[in-house]
């Protein structure tokens, strides 16, 4: 079932719920070179496959850019 | 013979390093210019920024394709937090992307001047510190806040030169030298150098290092103004050593005065 979700403030649907994990090789992300904050609680790297998404979730996922 | 002057390596959080000087990695061409830059500079620190990804094109290019965090220490910062909350949502999710709790606490006050906001900077600095963060913290050049950075904790010091990206140089060179006479903690000056002048400047004063990254990368060569830092961090620090002369009202001749034909 489709659930929707808030990733970096843009509503997305994803096909159902699943894992941190699964959700960053949706999007082709690296695990190595981000961080996932799920409703404003930090996912540790360890747990990416243990912690599943749900419908309602707020996440932010971030990586590192040149600044000052 | 070459004589060296002796001197410390700069210590932050326990860690030595042999570059006194911190590049930024904005504003840059692209990330390859940068990377080319920092090689040029000999930092072995880079101030970083923590964004959202790009949802929408996964393959854009990535800073830690280019620069690899195991070779050169990044110092995530929190530009754009206008409150302490901000700073330390952002900061946590620095420390899980690098994994390491090194960090540039900065807490703006004003998007004009991009001044900090010295209580919520405190504020701030307090709860990092309590969450088991290394804090170099981005302030005002008031010698009092400093004291008050230091005695919360914080592992550096980093008194603005003159606003962020300005390029004014060092505005107040007393208060600064003020600073580095009363702080028991390394001391760099952060933001407002424009040349490598104002880096050797900040550096006779007495700081222990100088962060800029608008010098650099807004030079028309931004690779050769980073060797040109290097080389006037070194320049200062090593005239700040060796103590410069006295000022004097009237001249004083440097050829002797006796035996004149």
């Amino acid at each position: 079932m489709t659930i929707s979700i808030t990733i970096n403030g843009e509503a997305r649907d994803i096909p159902h719920a699943m894992s941190v994990a699964e959700l960053l090789s949706t999007f082709q992300l690296e695990a190595k070179k981000i961080a996932v904050e799920r409703n404003l609680e930090i996912v540790p790297r360890s747990a990416y496959q243990a912690v599943s998404v749900e419908d309602g979730d707020k996440l932010e996922i971030v990586r590192f850019v040149g600044g000052g | 013979m070459t004589h060296t002057p002796e001197d410390k390596p700069l210590t932050l959080a326990g860690r030595e390093y042999t570059s006194r000087l911190i590049i930024g990695t904005g504003k840059y061409e692209s990330y390859e210019q940068n990377a080319q830059a920092l090689k040029a500079s000999g930092a072995e620190i880079i101030t970083v920024a923590v964004r959202r990804v790009n949802l929408t094109d996964p393959d854009a290019p990535m800073l830690v394709d280019y620069i690899d965090p195991k070779e050169v220490t990044f110092l995530p910062n929190t530009a754009g937090c206008f409150t302490g909350e901000d700073a330390v949502r952002t900061l946590r999710l620095a420390r899980e992307a690098g994994d390491w709790n090194l960090v540039k606490l900065e807490v703006l006050g004003d998007k004009a001047t991009l001044y900090p906001n010295m209580p919520e900077t405190f504020r701030a600095a307090e709860l990092l510190i309590k969450d088991g963060f290394d804090v170099m913290v981005y302030c005002n050049d008031d010698p009092i806040a400093a004291k008050t950075l230091e005695e919360i904790g914080c592992c550096a010091i980093m008194p603005l030169g003159a606003p962020i990206g300005s390029g004014l140089g060092i505005q107040n060179p007393v208060n600064i030298r003020v600073i580095v006479e009363n702080a028991s903690v390394p001391v760099l000056v952060d933001a407002g150098v424009g040349t490598a002048s104002e880096s050797a400047e900040a550096m006779e004063l007495g700081c222990d290092g100088v962060i800029t990254n608008t010098a650099i990368a807004e030079a028309k060569d931004p690779i050769m103004m980073a060797s040109a830092m290097k080389h006037a961090v070194i320049a200062g620090r090593e005239a700040y050593l060796a103590g410069r002369m006295a000022r004097k009202m009237y001249a004083d001749p440097s050829s002797p005065l006796g035996g004149l034909i």
